[in-house]
């Protein structure tokens, strides 16, 4: 999996979880960019990125999160 | 293969969903038809959550126009539930209800249930749910003696009991508990089951006692080990969400917990499916009897296939024994349809179990729309058992009310599917469960009797006995139960629980009254509940139903003429009448001047208020006896 076509899956995913059809993909997307990025929907965001891409997360990846670029790394890393 | 949390018998998520959602948001008419289908989807939770902003934006629509019930819910617990209060919304949609969820501060347990002061004193739930896990209970440590073993458990139980009765006396709403959920994993291995300290062994024991002592008669319960036994504990119990967000189970669990929770509220208000209506070829045996004739359709021991179609006619024989009435859909000459159920030697069901037998050509979801007709119930208390996707795609979107469950291609799933789906969620079960579908059968020959006589011979050949009692313990639990089901022939449609009822048989400014009627076919239960406030001078009716099996029988007039002398003697010079109009109660607009009331008022809302005066009003003649019960067991006749 290429890491375009894994960021085109990511934001599809995200449109949907933060129900914001204009979100555009960008490594250095944080929750504070994203209006309905909560710490609720956070976990959703989460649950859904592992359904769509067959693996999942572990505590201290969770942990460790500081934007989307490092999900996307973890995601072409693991995912499928 | 499905995912075990996920809910197999509904249809999945479909890409366009929260799309869907948002037309149905911003539409200026929006489509009641439109809500159901959307609410009937498996939905993961941000589905959920689209839908939660749904019943937020358009509570008044969903509580007026498409006639949900509104219910306040309140939530104590010890671990995060914020997941769970945000999918239950969408969930309860599922289930007739616009939920309202309220979750109290982390913490903040006995604080807000002991305190009538506290926010949840104040807010007037229609039930609080306590949730607790075994870790803030202390029993998630194992225990090396069998005293103190004992004692935890003990300590456990007497702080719930504690938590349950703040719920009940000081908040004064119904309370649901739950069942501690066994860990995954042992201690020793199978010797835990032996070991009363281990923590499986704890669970369990405390498990027991909360159903043998806590929980009190008016509370629910969600068995949550079920369900997450249902799910599986190696799935259900999940660590990792645990450590992350104290989540009581594993996040993707959620929409499967929010559905049994919305699901025992649904029953609780009177919401559960009614009727099991069934399709014949390849649904109730294999092959096409039109085709294969007796000898050719598979059924019966001795094949895969045959026990298959066994297990669903005995499933549903099962559910008629505890009082889902069942009918017959099929597309078929009706001999041929018939055939089985009078000549195959293997068929479990037989003519006498179906109350209502439908096979024509002609399309099934008009047909079941006179299924619910002939039965007088609503056609969303309907279950339909279809093999034919086609079928079960016309009935769902024309019929969007009747619950269509999603099945496999293999028979031998359908009992579990059904049951799973759990359309026939019950929180009690009453003695007139046990007869109702007796009654319906009873009814059907009532109803070709009838066609017979004229009227008044006709009702006087029942040979009809009411009972009239004021409310007791015993009728309690049929009481609520007519007062939450009871949509059509219900003048105010006000809904009381368990627990409030209970509060009525003692309350001296009420007027409670239940009635019972038998006739020459039968039982029919208890068929009529009317409650009236005592004034001074006014007698209000605050309740007033009665159960369409006994439509056209006068027992509204015998009603009427108890209520008149009892007031009478009370030194009352008036009755009033309440009626409050709903999507389903038309057919009692007329009531009160049908019974002599003279119409006082009117609001634009289209309720009527209307006065009998007792000094000029005269009891009619009715081809009724009547029995007055004063007390539970003591019975008296009045004479006439």
């Amino acid at each position: 999996m290429t890491r375009e076509a894994a960021a085109e899956r990511l934001i599809e995913t995200m449109r949907d979880i933060f129900d914001e059809n204009d979100l555009e993909y960008d490594d250095a997307l944080t929750a504070d960019d994203v209006e309905g990025w909560d710490s609720l929907s956070h976990v959703r965001f989460l649950i859904a990125v592992e359904k769509e891409f067959k693996f999942r997360f572990t505590s201290g990846e969770i942990d460790g999160l500081k934007n989307v670029g490092e999900a996307l790394d973890i995601i072409v890393k693991r995912g499928q | 293969m499905n995912s075990p949390v996920s809910l197999s018998w509904l249809l999945p998520q479909p890409a366009n969903f929260r799309a869907r959602v948002r037309s149905l948001q911003t539409a200026e008419a929006p489509d009641p038809s439109e809500l159901r289908r959307l609410a009937a989807f498996d939905l993961d939770l941000t589905g959920l959550d689209a839908l939660r902003k749904l019943v937020a934006a358009k509570r008044d629509w969903l509580v007026g126009s498409v006639g949900l019930t509104p219910f306040k819910l309140g939530i104590v617990s010890s671990h995060t539930v914020d997941y769970l209060a945000a999918a239950l919304p969408g969930s309860a949609l599922r289930h007739g209800l616009v939920l309202d969820v309220t979750i109290a501060d982390y913490g903040q347990v006995a604080q807000q249930v002991l305190d009538p002061n506290s926010t949840f004193g104040q807010a007037k739930f229609d039930a609080v749910l306590i949730a607790l896990d075994h870790i803030s209970l202390g029993l998630n440590e194992p225990r090396f003696n069998a005293k103190d073993a004992e004692a935890a458990v003990e300590s456990a139980i007497g702080y719930l009991s504690g938590l349950a009765e703040g719920v009940r006396n000081t908040l004064g709403v119904t309370c649901i508990l739950q069942t501690l959920v066994p860990p995954t994993d042992p201690l020793f291995g199978n010797f835990d089951a032996r070991f009363s300290g281990s923590v499986r062994a704890m669970i369990s024991k405390f498990n027991d006692r909360l159903l043998a002592e806590v929980a009190a008669e008016t509370d629910l319960v969600v068995d949550l080990a079920s369900i997450a036994a249902t799910v599986g504990l190696a799935i259900w119990n999940d660590a990792r969400d645990w450590h992350k967000a104290k989540l009581p189970a594993a996040m993707d669990a959620t929409p499967f917990y929010a559905e049994h929770l919305s699901r025992i509220l649904g029953a609780a208000r009177g919401k559960s499916s009614k009727c099991l209506v069934l399709d014949l070829d390849n649904t109730l045996w294999g092959g096409v009897i039109g085709d294969d004739g007796l000898e050719g359709i598979k059924l019966g021991q001795g094949s895969s296939t045959g026990e298959a179609f066994l297990a669903i006619q005995r499933y549903a024989l099962t559910l008629r024994q505890r009082g889902i009435v069942l009918a017959v859909c099929s597309k078929n000459d009706e001999s041929n349809a018939r055939l089985p159920f009078n000549e195959h030697p293997e068929m479990l069901l037989k003519g006498d179990h179906i109350a209502v037998f439908v096979a024509n050509w002609q399309d099934k979801a008009n047909n079941i729309r006179e299924i619910a007709a002939t039965l007088n119930i609503g056609i969303d208390s309907l279950v339909f058992l279809d093999d034919n996707p086609v079928e079960r795609g016309l009935v769902r979107e024309v019929l969007p009310e009747v619950c269509v469950p999603e099945v496999t291609e293999d028979p031998a799933d359908y009992p579990g599917i059904l049951a799973r789906a759990g359309y026939f969620e019950a929180v009690g079960i009453s003695s007139e469960d046990l007869k109702r579908a007796d009654y319906y059968q009873a009814n059907a020959e009532r109803i070709s009797l009838k066609k017979i006589g004229n009227l008044e011979e006709y009702l006087a050949s029942l040979e009809m006995v009411a009972t009239i009692s004021p409310f007791d313990s015993v009728g309690r639990v049929r009481i609520a139960q007519l007062i939450n089901k009871s949509n059509q022939f219900n003048l105010t449609t006000r809904r009381y629980t368990e627990s409030e009822v209970a509060h009525m048989e003692s309350d001296p400014a009420k007027f409670c009254i239940q009635v019972r009627l038998v006739d020459r076919f039968g039982d029919n239960g208890m068929i009529s509940v009317i409650i009236f406030d005592k004034g001074e001078l006014d007698w209000r009716c605050d309740t007033w139903l009665m159960s369409c099996r006994v439509l056209g029988r006068r027992v509204e007039e015998l009603v009427l003429a108890h209520v008149a002398e009892a007031a009478r003697a009370a030194g009352a010079s008036r009755l009033i009448g309440v009626y409050l109009p709903t999507k389903k109660n038309g057919m009692v607009a007329e009531h009160f001047g049908k019974l002599g009331f003279e119409r006082i008022a009117e609001s634009p809302d289209g309720a009527t208020e209307w006065a009998l005066d007792l000094a000029s009003y005269k009891a009619p003649q009715l081809p009724l006896t009547i029995i007055v019960g004063k007390s539970e067991a003591v019975l008296e006749t009045v004479p006439e």
